[in-house]
């Protein structure tokens, strides 16, 4: 929970309460949609207005006409092999095509969304049975049941479509079903319940809401291929050879392909292109609904917003001999409209060599965009707009591989969520060894012995057992350990950590806060402690630099910092912190 | 203080059944809120803490002991008489980003609460509540994500409030802000409790925090109460050998002060293992 914001923190800063266009304007704008959309509405119209837009009755013959070619007048696509008009069988097979797809439809979000929204809510029994029918129904081949029941009920095709909407079901209860189980554990079901709503009205009024986006987007695929089965089960002969259809014109076409070849192209072309835009309208819808806005840049585009900025990379390296040192970096996020919004405005850092620098703000101070540059995993969408970082006497910034080359090795990072920074279908020794041996060139065994000793230095009780075990057999404080042991196994000079202790409770922080300690003092290892708490800077740190709004407002030793703050900001944050500490009363 | 309000007696929480899959989360648990006053539970994650006011709200298990409000038991009671007390126990949960459907304006998420026990006219106080917890009027017609985290937590808090509960269960309310929005949520919640009287169990895993606003103090240890008593005495004379170790691992923000702390941390600690071994 506490990882989320870092980004969103900085960029939620100054964002307007700017309300988003409403989803059919959306759709509108982006081109795909816009064409897909047209498209559609044209279908649709030819649907109901097929008597006024047929220029011939669909089963009027006029056997001069047998075969003719497209363009011939009276015959906009020609005529097949009865005489009939394909264009106005085309008009006129619009109709039982849709309405076949919507049953189709109708019938899976009924059967479908309604099973999927019981199983997931109230779960035991209730979802065992209806993953159980919705895996029999799964199991069934379509086609051939189609097949089987025009033996019972002729050509009858809305029947025919209601059984495969049943059939087409379980795409929609196993997409309900996984979002209803995720929403049913959000704390604000848990809240609804707490103010005493009842279920119906909490599946009315908040779980519905959650699936309406998935059921949206799923629906303009399941009418697609509502149109594809439609036509289908009509070209193979099993509609009602009285009425036309998309499928039956193409059956009649197809029959006759030899005499006359081009008469399959325009059923072809009209099933195929509506169910193109069917699917690619489910795609933009997806983008749409589901997107978090901005795209990420091209590395075109960044450059030449770079470019734009006024980016002035390859300055003169520093004179001290810093283990790190950041110069001018700004960092800004392009927004929707094409401005940049820029959240670190030009700052400097310098970490000596075995000093741990405390980075200190609130969430959106860009404190972790700092970090985050060092270490070069910026998310995707920001650009640095200007500036360098300098580790041993290199530009990271300037020469992006080199950069990278450099970071595994001299710079070591303690993530904030021990968690989800380790991949839980590997063992802790193959993740370790893995990323030791990433950036080193060190035998197996090597590794693995180096990695135990470590494992025990940084205060793990049974490395070798610990080296076996997966990532969830073990406790949080025990994960930061391990990434700790992960961030120092490469010797690095400097450790970027983040927020190392937040997602720890305060007995295993005063631990894990001892060890980066120890390990900074014995290793001279230099570090940048990213954090919220003022407690653990004054634990840990020697150099504060207090951040806000993208700047560093005030930097000083740990001692005068607390003694004697400088800024008022300082002093806020100070007087906060206090008001919440356990201060010992006079004695 | 008065009477009792929320009476809690000999708790237990088991999760899963069988002999294999069973874990005893709460043991035995016992304390009494009063009307009116804060009590916080505090301890590590795993000690329980979240689970007892789960209990309470009727969203854990309970599978022994009671648990009794105004002297009538609400553990294991149906759901339509649960409803009943709903507008008597409110809470606030840690997490101000999931706790609020982000599809919903703050509008309804406020209203909601009122609807469900028949007020109509719901919408007219809205803009008390906003009040209440100092944001601006205009907030209700706003998502959710147009809030910060700490806007956020008051827009939980004035859901809370909505129905005039008599306890607010405060689970880690703060410990997603920042100190400075901790402070002033801190602050708001006193000024609250001032004006309505409504009692707080506050749950947190930090002992600083909870000094700050509790009238006592109980501190769970895997499942168990190891220590009950006022707030200063816990803070700042505890009893017991858990509670010391929790107070000297919590940093202050002085260095000078954090490192005669570190050190008797480490001294506690060496004495800890020793007696232990």
């Amino acid at each position: 929970m506490s990882s989320r914001p870092t980004t969103e923190s900085v960029l939620a800063r100054s964002r307007q309460p700017r309300r988003r266009r409403p989803l059919i304007i959306r759709l509108l704008v982006n081109p795909l949609g816009a064409i897909t959309i047209a498209f559609l509405l044209v279908v649709v119209v030819l649907a109901v207005f097929a008597p006024l837009i047929a220029p011939i009755p669909p089963n009027a013959t006029q056997l001069s006409d047998v075969n003719a070619l497209p363009f011939s007048p009276g015959h906009l696509l020609g005529a097949d092999q009865s005489g009939r008009d394909v264009w106005s069988r085309l008009v006129w097979g619009t109709q039982p095509t849709i309405v076949g797809a919507l049953i189709v439809l109708s019938v899976s979000v009924i059967v479908g969304v309604t099973g999927g929204l019981v199983a997931g809510f109230f779960r035991g029994t209730t979802e065992a049975t209806g993953n159980f029918l919705s895996d029999v129904i799964m199991s069934l081949p379509g086609i051939v049941l189609l097949i089987a029941l025009y033996t019972l009920t002729g050509p009858n095709i809305p029947v025919a479509m209601a059984v495969f909407g049943i059939l087409v079901a379980p795409t929609y209860f196993r997409l309900v079903r996984a979002v209803v189980v995720g929403v049913r554990s959000e704390l604000y079901v848990d809240a609804a319940r707490v103010v005493g709503l009842s279920n119906v009205r909490i599946i009315g009024r908040h779980v519905l809401w959650a699936v309406r986006g998935p059921v949206i987007i799923q629906s303009a695929f399941i009418i697609a291929a509502g149109i594809g089965i439609q036509a289908g089960v009509d070209f193979l002969g099993l509609g009602d050879p009285r009425q036309p259809s998309w499928g039956s014109v193409m059956q009649d076409s197809f029959n006759n392909i030899y005499n006359n070849p081009v008469g399959v192209w325009w059923p072809a072309l009209l099933i195929s292109l509506t169910i193109l835009s069917l699917v690619l309208l489910g795609n933009v819808l997806r983008d749409e609904l589901q997107s978090i806005g901005v795209k990420p840049l091209s590395k075109a585009q960044q450059r030449k917003l770079a470019a734009r900025a006024g980016k002035s990379f390859g300055r003169p390296a520093p004179q001290h001999s810093s283990a790190i040192a950041v110069r001018d970096l700004r960092i800004g996020y392009p927004q929707r409209d094409g401005e940049i919004l820029e959240v670190v405005h030009g700052v400097d850092l310098e970490v000596k060599p075995g000093e741990i620098h405390g980075l200190v703000g609130e969430s959106g101070s860009g404190k972790s965009q700092i970090a985050f540059s060092t270490l070069g995993i910026l998310p995707r969408e920001a650009v640095i707009l200007e500036g360098s970082i300098w580790l041993d006497g290199q530009d990271l910034l300037a020469d992006r591989k080199k950069g990278a080359k450099a970071r595994g090795r001299k710079i070591g990072y303690v993530p904030q969520e021990p968690m989800s920074n380790l991949d839980p279908s590997f063992t802790i020794g193959a993740q370790l060894t893995y990323g030791l041996r990433a950036v080193q060139s060190i035998s197996k065994k090597d590794a693995r012995a180096k990695l135990l000793a470590l494992l025990g230095r940084v205060g793990i009780r049974d490395p070798e057992q610990v080296f076996r075990m997966y990532p969830h057999e073990i406790s949080g404080g025990m994960a930061q350990r391990v990434l700790i042991c992960g961030a120092i196994a490469s010797d690095p000079d400097i450790i970027v950590a983040d927020e190392p202790t937040t997602a720890l409770d305060v007995t295993v922080q005063a631990e894990v806060l001892e060890l980066l300690r120890e390990l900074s003092r014995e290793r001279g290892l230099a570090m940048i402690l990213v954090t919220h708490n003022l407690g653990v800077v004054a634990d840990l740190c020697d150099v504060v630099s207090v951040m806000r709004n993208g700047l560093i407002v005030e930097e000083a030793d740990v001692e005068s910092l607390f003694a004697e703050p400088k800024e008022a900001y300082t002093r806020e944050l100070l007087d906060s912190s206090r008001s919440v500490e356990i201060i010992e009363e006079a004695s | 203080m008065s009477e009792p309000i929320l009476r809690v007696t000999d708790l237990d929480v088991t999760f899963g059944s069988g002999r294999k899959n069973a874990k005893q989360v709460i043991d035995k648990v016992s304390f009494e809120l009063r009307a009116g006053e804060t009590l916080s539970l505090v301890g590590e994650s795993g000690s329980g803490k979240t689970t007892i006011g789960r209990a309470i709200l009727g969203l854990a298990p309970v599978t022994g002991g009671t648990i009794a409000f105004r002297g009538e038991t609400i553990s294991n009671i149906k759901r339509s008489e649960r409803r009943k007390i709903a507008r008597e126990i409110q809470v606030v949960f840690q997490d101000p980003y999931s706790s609020l459907n982000p599809s919903m304006t703050v509008e309804d998420i406020l209203v909601e609460p009122l609807k469900s026990v028949g007020i109509r006219d719901g919408r007219k106080r809205v803009r008390d509540l906003l009040d209440a917890v100092g944001l601006p009027g205009d907030a209700g017609r706003r998502f959710p994500k147009e809030f910060s985290g700490g806007q956020r937590q008051r827009i939980a808090i004035a859901r809370a409030l909505a129905l005039e509960p008599s306890v607010i269960i405060c689970d880690e309310p703060t410990s997603a802000l920042d100190v400075t929005t901790q402070a002033r949520v801190l602050t708001l919640l006193r000024e609250l409790q001032e004006r309505t009287g409504v009692a707080y169990l506050f749950i947190s895993h930090d002992l600083g925090v909870v000094t700050a606003i509790s009238d006592r103090i109980a501190v769970l240890y895997r499942g168990r109460i190891v220590e009950l008593g006022d707030a200063a005495q816990v803070s700042f004379h505890p009893r017991d050998d858990y509670t010391r170790r929790l107070q000297m691992s919590a940093p202050v923000a002085d260095p000078v002060q954090q490192r005669a702390r570190r050190e008797e941390r480490l001294r506690l600690l060496a004495a800890h293992t020793s007696a232990a071994g």
